[in-house]
């Protein structure tokens, strides 16, 4: 029963409630980096990594600092305390933070990546994918398993999304667009017709 | 101040920021909340004002403290003055506008990471001083308005016959078979409408994109 709830919410995540298609989260980098294939795989798989890694902690930011009576663990004056306002500025802090140690790390270890992936590394600490998982992890109140699934599905959707995204764009280099369209407005339209392909998912459960 | 307050140069940060390098047209900033906050006219102006005020003022902020910022640091440093201001803004819809709010849902929070504020602070705040940003923050925030509302107002008349939630399709309409658009209340009919926006700025601008 519980592997199925956790299946039925990570299928959601990626193609139901797709974050780029139903809620356009992180569409400017999606736009600025799809215009490679490789470039969008490595993108969509850091993004993927980031998410998984960040909404779990920011999960535990909030549940055992921010919301209220979260400080209860720490003295039991300390009760009624409510500081849930301060939910953007350390969510966004945690992501920043782990986006850097995330580059550290690949510079580290895959310095072929990390040349491939160059400046999208600190860019993901602004993309909007991964604040708006952990908003929408905040607002929908997950418990911790979920927010892993919920994190980990939100990030393939988008890689999924993006990698698409680039294939098409590599055909459309023969096709032969109006110059007013080229570039960011057939990049729009493309989208909506996905976005309309990804509605076809709408209602799946396992 | 041996500059006059609006001189030429001043103008024409104004209007570039509002035409010629529009954020979301030209410069291809902030889709995100572009597209997901615009299916009613309402929610649009409200977070056309939110996202201006964000901009101008941390355009500001950053601007003045400028010289001060160690160079490692200054994206946790922007990120920290833009969290600020868009905490200020939530809490102020969330006690005075409580719907709204509820309808923004987290896109008032995903201002932080808009990236018309970040671009704006790195490529312009950065080297200029407080009043030349602040036009600029504005300018930009203009420019995202006009395309915000423009969507905002299309998607409700379209999508659900009415602006400003008030109904303006006339009742005869109705009963001659005319039914609203459901895709414009939907994310592909966002996408569309953009993709249309796009075009028609691009062909009066002459902006070409050479790919």
């Amino acid at each position: 029963m519980d592997v199925v709830h956790y299946l039925n919410l990570g299928i959601k995540a990626i193609f139901v409630e797709n974050i780029l298609l139903a809620f356009f989260l992180g569409n400017c980098s999606y736009i600025a980096c799809s215009k490679k294939i490789d470039t969008a795989i490595g993108l969509g798989v850091a993004v993927t990594f980031v998410l998984t890694i960040c909404t779990p902690i920011c999960w535990a930011v909030k549940n055992f600092l921010l919301a209220k009576g979260a400080l209860q663990w720490v003295s039991a004056n300390l009760n009624g305390v409510d500081l849930s306002f301060l939910i953007f500025i350390s969510f966004i802090a945690v992501i920043a933070a782990m986006t850097q140690i995330v580059e550290m790390l690949v510079e580290k270890f895959s310095p072929a990546l990390y040349n491939a992936l160059g400046i999208f590394l600190p860019l993901i600490a602004v993309n909007c994918a991964i604040l708006g998982a952990a908003l929408f992890m905040d607002q929908r109140n997950y418990n911790f398993m979920e927010s892993v699934v919920f994190g980990f599905g939100s990030g393939i959707g988008w890689a999924l999304a993006i990698i698409a995204m680039a294939a098409i764009r590599k055909k459309l280099a023969y096709s032969n667009i109006p110059a007013p369209l080229r570039g960011l407005g057939i990049t729009m339209f493309i989208s909506g017709l996905m976005s309309i392909g990804f509605m076809c998912f709408a209602g799946i459960r396992l | 101040m041996a500059e006059a307050l609006f001189s030429s140069k001043n103008q024409k940060i104004l209007k570039d920021g509002m035409w010629d390098t529009n954020p979301i047209t030209f410069q291809i900033l902030g889709i995100c909340s572009a597209l997901a906050v615009t299916t009613q006219l309402k929610a649009a102006i409200i977070m056309s004002l939110g996202l201006t005020f964000v901009t101008a003022g941390s355009n500001v902020v950053i601007s003045i403290i400028r010289n001060y910022i160690p160079p490692q640091i200054r994206i946790i440093v922007q990120l920290t003055v833009v969290s600020a201001l868009v905490i200020s803004i939530d809490q102020a819809l969330r006690a005075y506008m409580f719907d709204v709010s509820k309808q923004l849902s987290v896109f008032v929070g995903l201002i932080i990471t808009n990236c018309i504020v970040m671009g704006r602070l790195e490529a312009f705040a950065m080297g200029n001083p407080p009043w030349k940003s602040f036009l600029d923050g504005l300018a930009n925030g203009v420019g995202y308005s006009a395309i915000l509302i423009a969507i905002g107002a299309i998607r409700e008349i379209l999508g659900s016959g009415k602006l400003w939630g008030i109904p303006v399709i006339p009742e005869l309409l109705y009963t001659q078979g005319y039914v609203n658009n459901g895709m414009m209340v939907l994310a592909p009919g966002a996408f569309f409408l953009l993709g249309i926006m796009v075009w028609i700025q691009r062909s009066i601008s002459g902006y070409k994109e050479n790919s």
